[in-house]
């Protein structure tokens, strides 16, 4: 893909940059995609369980080859192993400790987000609507929610709304915006700027954001 | 009362009716009753109405009845793996309601509870909340959702003892549990049925007491994606 605007970070750094934010001792949640990619960047000396919204604590890494077992699967439906901690339970119970607020953090990729802390990341009107899947339960009840995300569309507009376009998965649910160029935090009156990504300036950030961004 | 029968098909009879509501357990491939999908497939019942999480691959799981056209609606809360489910639902042939994952789980966890609705934050101010009662408790505004009280589950546990005792394995619990607590009658598919007095009865995931027929049967057991990491070499 072609960037036309300030690249700021990867996938990779963005994925390192929203494992910054777990806390030693918690159980998370980390949707598909970027948030994915947050387990490989763990800091040293924190311990996060993660939960897989099938019905499993503790997850582990992709098997070996040929160690692959079709009754353990995480959310992506791919396989992958279980830890000395692991539990399983079904899908009732599963959603009982999301909606129960027992899950510290959801770490989620978004299609839009507004500064009202509003987020959209499961369907566009007139296009293959594939389902919302545990999107809605878990921004409704785990209690963080770190959106991971590009910062602006293919053709350079901002994701990052005075108010979302496409139909809600939450309302008023995100906590933190992580981007290619920055992090942002929703405020009262809009979005709080934290850091900016290597080689972003403010001013490139501010040009990229439709939001409303409050000043410290 | 004898629960154990020789093959889905016996399972099945007399308990299939046109445009009945099936609970059915699996998460995408993982832990569904392939045999008593396949068995449905057979009896060519019509018209029915799934309460399943998913909807199977084109030739795998709820898939095979959507190529005979015998399913009319889905209640689900993902169905992007499936193109025969696409062409039929931008078609018009395939009503589609879709319930956040949790809420689907808990209404069918509920329907089996007695519990005809309860409150949940999930879907306050989207799409999913519209013409859904909305109340506030301490605060916080939540919606009603239904519980699902089907005609029938299908389910696939690992082991069963002779009274319908169920173990699952691994993540392959899933919705399994919800699912054959929500029906009226529950068939369930597993892998090895014990002589009863076999498994532990501090072990048991669902009590006989929600399941009513069980067969024993081989599975495939497909994986949807097959995803490993390189051995380190030494």
């Amino acid at each position: 893909m072609m960037q036309t605007q300030p690249a700021g970070w990867d996938r990779n750094q963005m994925a390192a940059r929203a494992a910054q934010e777990l806390e030693d001792g918690t159980y998370v949640n980390l949707g598909i995609g970027i948030p994915t990619l947050v387990s490989n960047y763990i800091p040293k000396g924190v311990q996060v369980t993660l939960q897989s919204e099938n019905g499993m604590l503790g997850m582990g890494p992709f098997p070996y080859e040929g160690e692959e077992d079709a009754d353990l699967i995480n959310a992506g439906k791919q396989t992958i192993t279980e830890l000395p901690q692991t539990a399983y339970f079904d899908s009732a119970t599963s959603f009982a400790m999301i909606r129960g607020g027992k899950i510290a953090m959801a770490i989620l990729g978004a299609m839009e987000v507004a500064e009202n802390g509003d987020l959209a990341n499961w369907m566009i009107p007139g296009k293959l609507v594939k389902g919302m899947g545990g999107a809605m339960d878990l921004v409704a009840g785990v209690g963080r929610v770190v959106v991971v995300m590009d910062h602006t569309s293919k053709h350079g507009e901002s994701k990052v709304l005075k108010a979302c376009t496409l139909p809600l998965t939450g309302k008023g649910v995100v906590d933190r915006i992580i981007t290619n160029m920055g992090v942002l935090d929703v405020v009262p009156g809009g979005l709080k700027i934290v850091e900016l990504a290597d080689g972003i300036s403010e001013a490139q950030l501010r040009a990229a954001t439709e939001a409303t961004i409050v000043d410290a | 009362m004898k629960k154990v029968y020789r093959n889905a098909t016996e399972a099945l009879d007399g308990l299939l009716h046109d445009g009945m509501l099936i609970a059915s357990g699996g998460f995408g491939l993982c832990g569904i009753p392939e045999l008593l999908l396949a068995a449905i497939r057979d009896a060519g019942t019509k018209n029915l109405v799934f309460a399943s999480n998913n909807a199977g691959v084109d030739d795998f799981g709820i898939g095979i009845l959507l190529q005979t056209r015998q399913v009319r609606k889905m209640i689900s809360s993902y169905v992007g793996e499936n193109a025969e489910f696409m062409r039929q639902y931008l078609s018009g042939e395939l009503e589609l309601e879709f319930n956040p994952q949790g809420t689907l789980a808990e209404r069918m966890r509920a329907g089996g509870a007695g519990i005809p609705g309860f409150y949940t934050r999930t879907g306050v101010g989207t799409i999913i909340a519209e013409g859904k009662d909305h109340r506030d408790f301490n605060g916080q505004t939540y919606i009603m959702e239904e519980g699902i009280f089907a005609d029938l589950a299908i389910i696939k546990a690992w082991k069963a003892d002779e009274t319908g005792n169920l173990i699952f394995r691994k993540t392959a619990r899933n919705f399994n549990v919800p699912a054959g607590m929500c029906g009226k009658v529950c068939v369930a598919e597993v892998e090895e049925i014990v002589p009863t007095g076999s498994l532990d009865p501090d072990a048991i995931h669902l009590p006989g007491i929600y399941v009513h027929r069980i067969i024993q049967g081989a599975h495939e057991k497909r994986i949807e994606q097959r995803t490993v990491r390189k051995r380190e070499t030494a």
